[in-house]
């Protein structure tokens, strides 16, 4: 059952939610042993969560649009009383005292958590498996990566285990995973969903978003999740219209550019072909398709590496030891921090800490932070020219189906090189989205990524329905 | 380090002829706001170790900072007595490690600070140049137990967090200062702007008010800065002008000594009167400052701006220049104490009522330092006017004042209740003539011009009155009998 159907029925009293979290809760059980989705599976919590909405829905009251609505959360989103470990050995044990505010919208709208998934450390990589925890499978060869870093909520709705996931996507962390692991993504608009609640990892680049089985799931998830926040100063302050209204309307009309820079070199060529058939399904329910050019995009995964890694240097300083999580003691404080964090930081969180700090530091930040700044600039603008002319940009979502487990792990270059395609639009603070669109010559899900301009989610989703129904 | 074979040298001697102090000083006050910079945690002094916290002040993962309104009213009132420009600015991230800062790095403005290019007036009208006056969060505090609370013998420490978070300023200063003195008065008068524009309560005690001293010294009539040392842990002004006075001279030793200034951080010790080497430019932290992406810009309207300068109260230099003008015979620094002592409305209005200047400030500087209570400006005038009149002694104006400021009232009736009538003019010669007869021997004295003995007689006139008597009057009436 989709969210939307399973909403409907326990909201209806057709079916109770607690039945509903406990097939789900089986399915976990039976299955994640060998796709390690979860961190931590939150099942007495999760039960006692479905025994209420029932108990609302039993007195009359609607318990809201995802009731009974089992979700994953990444482990990266917090979770009041719930360990919350960003899958780091140095946040090990630590249980926030509030929650996210997603996590306060899923809870008023009757959603139940069940779990908190795998992910690369900090949100850093884009297999999940630089996990301090040990790598989660693909569940559709489990031979292979799940894509990351939100792996493991991408895998928990691949696999079953939940209807709904949130994860977040700082260069490409929703949408790649879900490409990978055949199902929908959304990376929202910076802004249209809080960040309050999210562990940071680049916080200028940071957004959450739903991972789901169908386009209309997602959309019922993101109408839930976004709005305004005074908690997160970048929070877009006026509220957006919902995007399930709107599903059904179409393409027709459209202008829909294939993006260049994205969509040519380095693409594996069963990729390039799917997302040629998505391009026919877009033309044929009506839109108008051109080839469209972004040039600056090319330099987005170098502007990305600087950008990201300088604000992470900042962010994860404060795992010192000092205040939670893990502390390793030392004979001065300053000896304490340099053991705790040679302790509880994988190899690719250290790399990135020193690049960032590289690139923040006197006599280097003109050269590097400075200058990916600047190209950062230049992106945002070629990409405002190119939506005078179209209203939605397609592309693939990843530039190969899902790899094997190892291959890419000894080769950071040819790991970063997973997130060409999604990166330029974290750098632009736009909305994109990948659909799941066939499969390639190894059978493995390929994804397309839909790109809009900045709260174009409405025409995005109209987009992603249409290629969903022509499937 | 040189400076610890040296002798200490005379705290006060008079300052080399051939050597100019040059100071320039950054003041941090914490902004009274009602709550954190960043966050809704109080901003309150003291409270049990970490009770004044939350998930942003405590820098936990996921937490955000969210600005607060009113510490940024409070900045642009600073800005403007400070007579700065008002400029859009950005947060910044100042990164360094230190188990006091939540986040490890503070939240502060760096190339784009609120306030720039003002000026600070002292009361002897030199102007002093502001460079820049931002916002930035304090961190906590760090207490080292064992070791007597110094860092390296330390068992253990424990973090507070309660400051962590509340709103400063920084007030940057040009290095325009001259003298220790004029450190002091700067510091003082910056502390009477903040205090009065509601912005601060300028404890120094507290730490509400922090002072970083530069100093460096040049050779009489050079226009080079020399190199420099900042001075940290002053406490008090009497700290800063002692800590001044012992920089400059301990420079000055030792460039005549032929040794050159190293670029420092130093400690002053209160307790041995020195400045000890903290680091050296070398080992200065790199700070990797860059914008703070979780915040935006801050841009207030010009209307914001406006609507806080036509709110903003009468300025302590403008108070002081009116009182002058009132005054105009009163020495400048009892018209700047009386306007530190926020007396100087009811010197005004006390003046303007008919009091005479000079004794109406004599009053506030000498008796009034404990605060004019229920002292009205109506009845300071009136008490003024009684003692020019003859129908008061200044001993018993004192006291008369002090019924006053405890419990109001007229001055008239205060005088009355205290018994304090004058004396009818021959109830006070028949006084004096009695005295004279009993003491003839010290009445010949005073005769073959001993004047000590002018005490004596006046004693035994007050001693007789209990104090009724004008001392004055008492005088005049002996040098007329002597003939």
């Amino acid at each position: 059952m989709t969210a939307v159907e399973i909403a409907a029925a326990v909201r209806s009293g057709q079916r109770s939610a607690r039945s509903v979290v406990d097939e789900h809760l089986d399915v976990i059980a039976g299955g994640d042993a060998d796709i390690h989705a979860f961190n931590l599976v939150a099942a007495a919590q999760a039960r006692a969560r479905a025994d209420e909405i029932d108990g609302a829905v039993a007195s009359g009251r609607d318990p809201g649009p995802l009731a009974g609505v089992p979700v994953a959360l990444k482990d990266n989103l917090c979770t009041r009383g719930l360990a919350t470990t960003c899958s780091s050995r140095i946040l090990e044990g630590w249980a926030p005292p509030y929650d996210a505010t997603v996590v306060e919208q899923l809870h008023n709208a009757g959603a139940v958590v069940v779990g908190k998934t795998n992910m690369d450390e900090f949100a850093m990589g884009s297999s999940t498996e630089n996990s301090g925890f040990g790598p989660t499978c693909n569940p559709c060869d489990t031979s292979r990566v799940p894509g990351g870093s939100s792996g493991g909520s991408a895998a928990a709705v691949a696999a079953g285990f939940a209807p709904v996931a949130l994860g977040s996507d700082t260069g490409g962390s929703i949408r790649q995973p879900a490409a990978l692991c055949g199902v929908v993504g959304v990376k929202p608009t910076y802004g249209l969903v809080s960040r309050y609640g999210l562990v940071a990892f680049a916080s200028s680049l940071d957004q959450i978003g739903p991972f789901t089985t169908t386009v209309a799931d997602a959309a019922a998830v993101l109408d839930v999740i976004s709005g305004p926040d005074a908690r997160d100063s970048t929070s877009i302050s006026e509220p957006q219209p919902p995007v399930s209204h709107t599903l059904a309307d179409g393409v027709d009309g459209l202008r829909v550019g294939v993006l260049a820079e994205l969509s040519g070199n380095g693409i594996a060529p069963d990729v390039a072909a799917q997302l040629q058939a998505a391009v026919r399904a877009l033309e044929s329910a009506g839109a108008s398709v051109a080839e469209a050019s972004a040039p600056a995009a090319v330099y987005g995964l170098s502007a990305y590496y600087l950008i990201a890694p300088a604000e992470a240097s900042s962010n994860l300083a404060r795992y010192d030891g000092v205040r939670y999580g893990l502390r390793v003691d030392g004979p001065s404080t300053p000896d304490m921090n340099t053991a705790t964090r040679s302790a509880g930081f994988g190899d690719e969180v250290k790399r990135r800490i020193m690049i960032g700090t590289y690139a923040l530091s006197a006599g280097y930040y003109d050269a590097y932070y400075g200058k990916a700044q600047k190209v950062r600039t230049l992106i945002i603008n070629d990409f405002a020219s190119v939506w005078e002319q179209f209203d939605l940009l397609v592309s693939p979502t990843s530039p190969t189906t899902a790899f094997p487990l190892g291959e890419r792990t000894a080769d950071p270059m040819a790991m970063y090189m997973s997130d060409v395609c999604t990166v330029p639009v974290n750098l632009t603070g736009q909305a994109a989205m990948s659909v799941p669109y066939g499969v390639g010559d190894d059978g493995l899900p390929v994804g397309v990524q839909i790109m809009a301009p900045a709260l174009g989610e409405p025409v995005m989703f109209r987009a992603a329905a249409v290629l969903e129904a022509s499937l | 380090m040189s400076d610890e074979a040296q002798t200490i040298p005379g705290l006060g001697a008079p300052a080399d002829t051939e050597w100019e102090t040059v100071v320039g000083l950054e003041v941090h006050a914490e902004l009274a706001t009602a709550t954190k910079l960043f966050s809704a945690s109080p901003n309150r002094f003291g409270g049990e170790p970490n009770t004044h916290i939350d998930p942003v002040s405590l820098g936990l993962p996921g937490s955000l900072p969210v600005l607060n309104e009113k510490a940024v009213e409070l900045a642009i009132r600073v800005g403007l007595a400070l007579n700065c420009r008002i400029q859009p600015s950005v947060f910044a991230r100042k990164n360094y490690f230190y188990p006091d800062m939540p986040k490890d790095f503070q939240i502060s403005q760096y190339d784009q600070p609120i306030n720039v290019d003002g000026w600070l007036e002292l009361p002897s009208g030199k102007r002093v140049g502001i460079e820049r006056a931002h916002l930035e969060e304090d961190t906590g505090k760090t207490v080292h137990i064992g070791g007597g609370g110094r860092i390296h013998e330390a068992g253990y420490s424990l973090v507070d967090y309660n400051r962590a978070g509340v709103p400063l300023i920084e007030i940057v200063g040009h290095p325009e200062l001259r003298s220790a003195e004029e450190a002091r008065q700067y510091v003082s008068e910056l502390r009477s702007i903040l205090v009065a524009v509601g912005a601060s309560d300028g404890k120094m005690e507290e730490g509400s008010l922090r002072v970083d001293c530069n100093v460096s010294v040049r050779p009489v009539g050079s226009d080079r800065l020399g190199t420099r040392c900042e001075i940290k842990n002053v406490n008090s002004l009497r700290s800063l002008g002692r800590a001044v006075e012992y920089e400059a001279r301990r420079q000055i030793d030792q460039l005549t000594s032929g040794q050159a200034i190293e670029q420092q951080t130093r400690h002053w010790n209160e307790d041995d009167g020195r400045t000890h080497a903290l680091r050296s430019k070398e080992e200065d932290y790199d700070y990797r400052y860059f914008p703070e992406p979780d915040l935006l810009p801050l841009n207030p309207s010009t209307e914001w701006v406006e609507q806080i300068r036509q709110a903003l109260p009468a300025l302590p230099r403008d108070r002081r220049l009116r009182l002058t003008a009132a005054a105009p015979s009163v020495d400048i620094d009892h018209i700047a104490l009386a306007v530190e002592r926020s007396m100087d409305e009811l010197a005004l209005a006390a003046i303007s009522g008919g009091g005479a200047a000079e004794r109406v400030m004599t009053h506030i500087v000498q008796n009034l330092a404990d605060g004019s209570g229920q002292l009205t400006s109506e009845a300071l005038a009136e008490l003024v006017g009684m003692e020019q009149a003859g129908e008061l002694t200044a001993t018993q104006a004192k006291k008369v004042l002090a019924v006053l400021v405890e419990g109001g009232g007229s001055p008239q009736d205060a005088a009355q209740t205290l018994g304090f009538e004058a004396m009818d003019t021959g109830e006070l010669e028949s006084l004096v003539d009695s005295l004279i007869a009993e003491h003839a021997e010290e009445w010949s004295r005073f005769c073959d011009g001993d004047g000590k003995l002018t005490g004596f007689f006046v004693g035994q006139v007050m001693k007789a009155t209990q104090g009724r008597a004008d001392g004055k009057a008492v005088t005049q009436l002996l040098n007329s009998r002597r003939g």
